[in-house]
């Protein structure tokens, strides 16, 4: 046995050099119209011995090491204890919320212009994440071009207002119809794939789309996108200095105020809040209706849930629309904040970026999917110096997380009725 | 006379990348056909067969070896071992331990592998193109010197034949060697394979490995077909290997063959006749229309949904 595990922890640690070594140790720079090679300084060839030396001592041990850590008692102390019943955890949890979005109504008026700006861009994502939670989450469909449903939204409301001059309160339910009536055509005819199916043709579907925003210079602009897009105005007030259009009032005089350009980001911020918490409650509400109840039905059996005379076709094409919708709803707030758009924002690694968020918080989760959202917009900030590991921190903790909790961090909790124990 | 001359161009161009695409497709396939799932981080370790290619050229250069059939022999066997572990490595850490959970599970883990090594490269070798050394120059050129020639150069010469032999040697150990055989076995069973004492964990390693060291092959010889590589160009091509394998019928090896040909023939009509840039457009669009009206592929075995 022993002289087993010498030989694979052997073999393990030769194998990390072999794939770190090459990449990590030697450098190719661009000198001119050369390449030449480059060895990496003495600090990244030691980490890679001592990252050799570590799988090799790990994989030696590894019986010891498994099992001493099997020993060490569960990190969450909440795991054994009883769960709340029903009806308080229910009062426990509106409390918690309305708590919650007060906070975060009065939160912007205390804090710098900066942090208001990166808590709209959380929102965003928390609404993106909450549409994708309802096809990946609930209904257990794999989607891998959510992202092209956003895009719809950012350039339905982009477009409309460069050659309609519509404005947002407009473009907004316009924007979330017509990325719903994408995902209801799209929706249609895939959806009879089979998962793993289903995720490839998505993602073409995604890259489709962005190709296609690309290519279409003479009605998107091309690669350089659009600009200029207006911001929402409050009753017909505007939040500039000066009116843009005819007819409206604004902010600043109306209320005889000074002006300041933090008013524009912190109305922008409470619509994101706004809406991000409207569709919170609009998929929770959901989640209680059949269709909601389908949704997992489907997901758990897809066999059993036909016998019972589910139809397959009409629950997940509703997952995918309502997922669908609410994207379109998030690109609408997207183009409106940034005022310009491009095929640049909607590439498949926001896809990725938002299903991580859905699997880091637990799939189906609404709780878990909103604190991931803050977390993974937010700490990437924090952090500036490992920004450029933020990538690949993303894909090895999606790779852990499938391994070691595929639930993700704060796992949905089913609806159920307890039965009373008999006295 | 002279559109003949381009559609042979178009065509040869198209079978060239053809090639190269099945050689990446058989990675796709022999996984899906032995544990049903995805290998999303595929396209990857053609990407860093490319890179270990490119340096070990590079560093060969450096030494002041010229003879190329050497340089481009050692560049092959670096590519493909480096690869190849890495392929041992991802199915070891990443794919096994969520063996046989939900469909979705793998395929997620799969996509932050992809991520993750994308990544793992763009940190070490920086994200700009690199451009890469075209070792074979020359070829034949046909037609009139006075309007359009079609031209075959060594360097399409060299992956149509490479990927050949690579194909026969393929086909030749799946049906004649034991791993081979034993291989086939645990595709139609692994249920069975293992209580009939095939070692079912070591055919699939071996399979990852075959599959990441043909990727390999397919990433030096289009790294120096394209002139250039970059942390992010395995992505597109590992959709686009994925995509023939599809074509061909997922599971088949001779499916992906032809997939990857019909794939590349059409891509490169595509960029002839229509524009360069709805290339990507027409092999996702043909991707979306065969899963809709043919999911086995042309080569595939029906596959029985059982309750």
């Amino acid at each position: 046995m022993a002289a087993q595990n010498l030989k694979h922890a052997l073999f393990c640690a030769i194998i990390t050099l072999i794939i770190a070594y090459p990449i990590l140790g030697l450098n190719l720079e661009a000198e001119g119209t050369q390449v030449v090679l480059e060895g990496a300084d003495t600090v990244t060839v030691v980490s890679i011995a001592l990252a050799a030396i570590v799988v090799f001592l790990f994989q030696l041990f590894r019986d010891t090491i498994m099992a001493s850590l099997g020993r060490i008692p569960r990190l969450n102390p909440l795991a054994n204890r009883e769960p709340m019943e029903q009806g308080r955890r229910q009062r426990f949890e509106t409390i918690a919320l309305v708590l919650l979005v007060m906070a975060a109504l009065a939160w912007p008026f205390f804090v710098s212009r900066g942090s208001v700006d990166l808590a709209t861009l959380v929102l965003i994502y928390v609404m993106l994440a909450l549409g994708l939670n309802v096809v990946v989450g609930l209904a257990g469909l794999l989607d891998l071009g959510y992202v092209a449903f956003y895009a719809v939204g950012a350039y339905t409301f982009a477009l409309l207002s460069q050659y309609f001059g519509i404005s947002f309160w407009l473009a907004l339910p316009l924007g979330a119809c017509l990325a719903a009536l994408f995902g209801l055509v799209l929706g249609f005819p895939v959806l009879r794939l089979r998962g793993d199916y289903l995720a490839i043709v998505t993602l073409g579907f995604g890259e489709i789309i962005r190709i296609l925003l690309n290519n279409m210079t003479w009605l998107t602009g091309g690669p350089n996108g659009i600009g200029g897009i207006p911001d929402p105005t409050l009753f017909g007030m505007e939040f500039g200095r000066r009116i843009k259009e005819e007819g409206n009032s604004s902010f600043h005089e109306v209320f005889g105020i000074a002006y300041s350009s933090e008013h524009k980001i912190i109305f922008l911020y409470l619509i994101a809040l706004v809406l991000a918490v409207f569709t919170a409650v609009v998929i929770r509400r959901f989640t209680k209706m059949p269709v909601g109840r389908s949704w997992e039905a489907l997901r758990e059996d897809e066999i059993a849930a036909r016998s019972l005379g589910l139809s397959r076709t009409s629950v997940k094409l509703s997952a995918f629309t309502i997922g669908a919708f609410f994207a379109g709803f998030a690109g609408t707030v997207f183009a409106s904040k940034q005022g310009f758009i491009s095929p640049e924002s909607f590439v498949f690694l926001e896809s990725a970026i938002i299903l991580a968020i859905v699997v880091l918080g637990g799939m189906g989760s609404q709780i878990g999917v909103i604190l991931a959202a803050i977390a993974v917009v937010i700490l990437p900030e924090l952090a500036r110096e490992f920004s450029e590991f933020r990538m690949l921190i993303f894909g090895a903790a999606m790779v852990l997380m499938m391994v070691w909790r595929p639930q993700g961090l704060l796992p949905m909790r089913r609806i159920h009725i307890e039965l009373k124990k008999q006295e | 006379m002279q559109d003949l001359l381009y559609f042979f161009q178009q065509l040869i161009n198209g079978l060239t990348i053809g090639s190269a695409y099945a050689l990446i497709a058989i990675g796709y396939t022999m996984v899906y056909g032995i544990i049903g799932m995805i290998n999303f981080a595929h396209g990857e370790i053609y990407m860093i067969g490319a890179y270990t290619a490119l340096i070990t050229i590079t560093g060969l250069a450096s030494l002041g070896v010229a003879w190329l059939p050497l340089v481009l022999l050692v560049a092959l066997i670096c590519a493909m071992l480096v690869s190849s572990s890495m392929g041992w490595a991802v199915e070891r850490v990443a794919y096994r331990p969520v063996r046989g959970r939900h469909r979705l599970i793998p395929l997620i883990s799969a996509i932050g592998m992809s991520i993750f090594l994308q990544n793992y490269v763009h940190l070490a070798q920086g994200s700009r193109n690199i451009g890469f050394p075209a070792l074979i120059e020359g070829g034949f050129t046909f037609g009139p010197a006075d309007s359009f020639q079609t031209s075959i150069s060594y360097m399409q010469i060299t992956i149509f034949i490479t990927t050949l032999i690579c194909m026969t040697a393929l086909s030749l150990f799946i049906s004649r060697s034991r791993t081979g055989r034993a291989c086939r076995a645990v595709s139609q069973d692994l249920g069975m394979a293992n209580l009939l004492g095939i070692d079912t964990n070591r055919i699939i390693s071996a399979t990852f490995i075959i599959g990441a060291a043909l990727a390999a092959v397919a990433g030096l010889l289009l790294g120096m077909y394209y002139g250039s590589i970059d942390p992010l160009f395995g992505f597109i091509a590992g959709l686009k290997a994925f995509t023939a394998a599809v074509l061909g019928g997922i599971g088949s090896i001779p499916g992906a063959m032809l997939g990857g040909l019909i794939l590349g023939v059409s891509e490169s009509m595509t960029s002839g006749y229509l524009s360069g840039e709805y290339k990507d457009v027409v092999s996702f669009g043909l991707l979306i229309l065969i899963l809709l009206f043919k999911p086995t592929g042309l080569l595939g075995k029906p596959e029985v949904e059982k309750i």
